[in-house]
């Protein structure tokens, strides 16, 4: 008998592939069915926004910091005016303060919305399970666009507060949704959480260790679905996150379904935060007295908080001229793309879609 | 994996997805009918006020994108004569900020958001087409006076009925 010689197939993925969220390239290498090796190549959508920030006013840069990551823009916003208000030493409104929880804790929702939707899809529950996430994500998007007139790239919150006060129709609107949307929660979970094939397919695979989410320095649900008790909120509260009751939700094994399931969990969570913080909501000013032309002193600040996929950061450091004199931006998707390779080796093809999509990268984001 | 009973998940999901045959639908048939966009909304185009402006460029300093072009002349005392008012709309990220720093609510955001166009030349909109008109309306956006007029928003959480 001869022996059969084989060689490893390299298969090129995207970038312009469905299942991977934007335009990201896989290079993975084969034996047989059997993922080998996987180099990622990312960079399709680097536009320099650290460099871009450079040449703007510090309030300009609030509409850039839209574009990183677009499906939660408002926690970006959040981010850079955290920083900038540090580097300045602006002190901003209470009732700035908890509307900007509000947001967040919105944006988490929603963005958690797309993230499980699409994961679902790309698993195969082919679009059913994603519209009726839409159909949520849909109500929160009228709600942003009501609060400052556009549906995905804010530009709502100002270096010392918001750019405008919530409009009287905000409150009862909101007000149902959080009563509507455990509901709807509780619906996905019908759906699918006991699904047979969902489970075949999630449970066991794409296991991220313990050791190897904290060497990678990942963040968010990827890193509290391995089990560790990591969220910025409590550990780093900024904004007025230490006046709430919740509790982070942690996985125990790290896989795929683990990630679905703290996804689901945070928006429980979540909702109650929006609870809270409506029944707590002050009166007042919604805008320090910060001067147009905004100069902050020489130093630098960093500021991070946790958006929904994990510890977002901005570094500024100034010259004491209207605008930044560095910008660096940590990434949060960019930084838990590192474990990829890792989790797929050893997987099939249509595992690595799933592992990609528990991920739940934003390329926006990734490339800056 | 083994499962105890195969397919008893299966039929859940199932049934829930059959209880949404009864469910009003959310979505509306788009060119016929159409929601209302919020009061606050930024539309596709600015809208600019000819008699209010001063040619002081406030506008054209907060834009980060360098996309307001204003050519002054010499007008009658101490006033300045606007030559050329011209907006990129192809670059525009429409964030409102030069809305934001008028301060003579020369400038507006607007209400329409149907603008494609078959060629770039089109998207650069000059003085004459800024112009408040008829067809050209502005929106609330970071003008309290014009929201107060604006029609209420349509929201899905008030046209879905709930969690039956």
């Amino acid at each position: 008998m001869m022996e059969l010689k084989t060689e490893p197939v390299v298969i090129n993925m995207g970038p312009q592939h469905p299942s991977t969220h934007g335009v990201f390239r896989m290079r993975v290498t084969f034996d047989g069915e059997v993922i080998v090796d996987m180099e990622p190549v990312f960079g399709y959508l680097h536009r320099g926004i650290e460099k871009l920030a450079e040449e703007r006013t510090y309030t300009q840069v609030i509409p850039l910091t839209d574009r990183l990551d677009y499906v939660a823009s408002m926690t970006n916003n959040h981010a850079y005016v955290l920083a900038v208000e540090r580097l300045a030493g602006i002190t901003v409104p209470e009732r700035a303060e908890y509307l900007r929880v509000i947001m967040d804790e919105m944006m988490r929702i929603s963005s958690h919305l797309l993230a499980v939707g699409f994961l679902l899809n790309d698993m195969g529950a082919f679009f059913t399970p994603l519209m009726y996430m839409f159909r949520e994500r849909e109500k929160l998007l009228d709600l942003f666009e009501m609060v400052c007139g556009q549906r995905l790239t804010y530009n709502y919150m100002r270096i010392g507060g918001l750019s405008h006060d919530i409009p009287p129709e905000f409150l009862p609107a909101l007000n149902r949704f959080v009563q509507e949307m455990p509901h709807f929660i509780d619906e996905y979970d019908q759906l699918l959480a006991e699904n047979e094939i969902l489970l075949a397919r999630t449970k066991g695979v794409g296991v991220l260790s313990r050791e190897l989410a904290i060497n990678a320095s990942a963040s968010g649900p990827v890193l509290r679905a391995s089990g560790v008790s990591w969220d910025i909120r409590k550990a780093d509260p900024y904004s007025v996150y230490d006046r709430f009751k919740f509790q982070v939700p942690i996985g125990t094994a790290g896989d795929i379904y683990d990630r679905y399931w703290v996804r689901i969990q945070e928006m429980r969570h979540s909702v109650r935060i929006l609870e809270q913080a409506i029944k707590g909501l002050p009166s007042g000013e919604v805008m320090a007295k910060v001067p147009p032309l905004l100069r902050p002193p020489q130093g630098e600040a960093y500021a991070h908080i946790e958006s929904p996929r994990g510890e977002l950061g901005f570094y500024v450091v100034s010259d004491n001229s209207i605008a930044p004199y560095r910008l660096h931006i940590r990434a949060p998707t960019f930084i838990n793309l590192t474990t990829l390779r890792d989790l797929v080796i050893g997987w099939k093809l249509a595992d690595a879609v799933a592992v990609f999509g528990s991920i739940d990268i934003v390329l926006g984001e990734v490339d800056r | 994996m083994r499962f105890k009973r195969y397919g008893a998940g299966i039929a859940k999901g199932m049934a829930l997805t059959l209880k949404h045959l009864w469910r009003r639908p959310i979505t509306v048939e788009y060119p016929e009918e159409r929601l209302i966009p919020s009061k606050r909304f930024r539309g596709y185009e600015l809208v600019w006020y000819p008699e209010r402006c001063t040619a002081c460029a406030t506008c054209a300093k907060a834009c980060p994108q360098g996309n307001i072009e204003i050519v002054t002349s010499r007008g009658e005392g101490d006033m300045y004569k606007v030559e050329k008012f011209e907006v990129d709309t192809g670059r525009c990220m429409f964030d409102g900020l030069c809305v934001e720093s008028c301060p003579f609510n020369a400038l507006a955001m607007g209400q329409s958001y149907e603008r494609s166009s078959y060629c770039r030349g089109q998207v650069v909109l000059s003085k004459e087409e800024l112009t408040i008109s008829e067809e050209r309306q502005p929106s609330g956006y970071a003008r309290p006076e014009i929201e107060a007029l604006q029609p209420e928003q349509t929201l899905l959480i008030y046209r879905t009925g709930g969690v039956r």
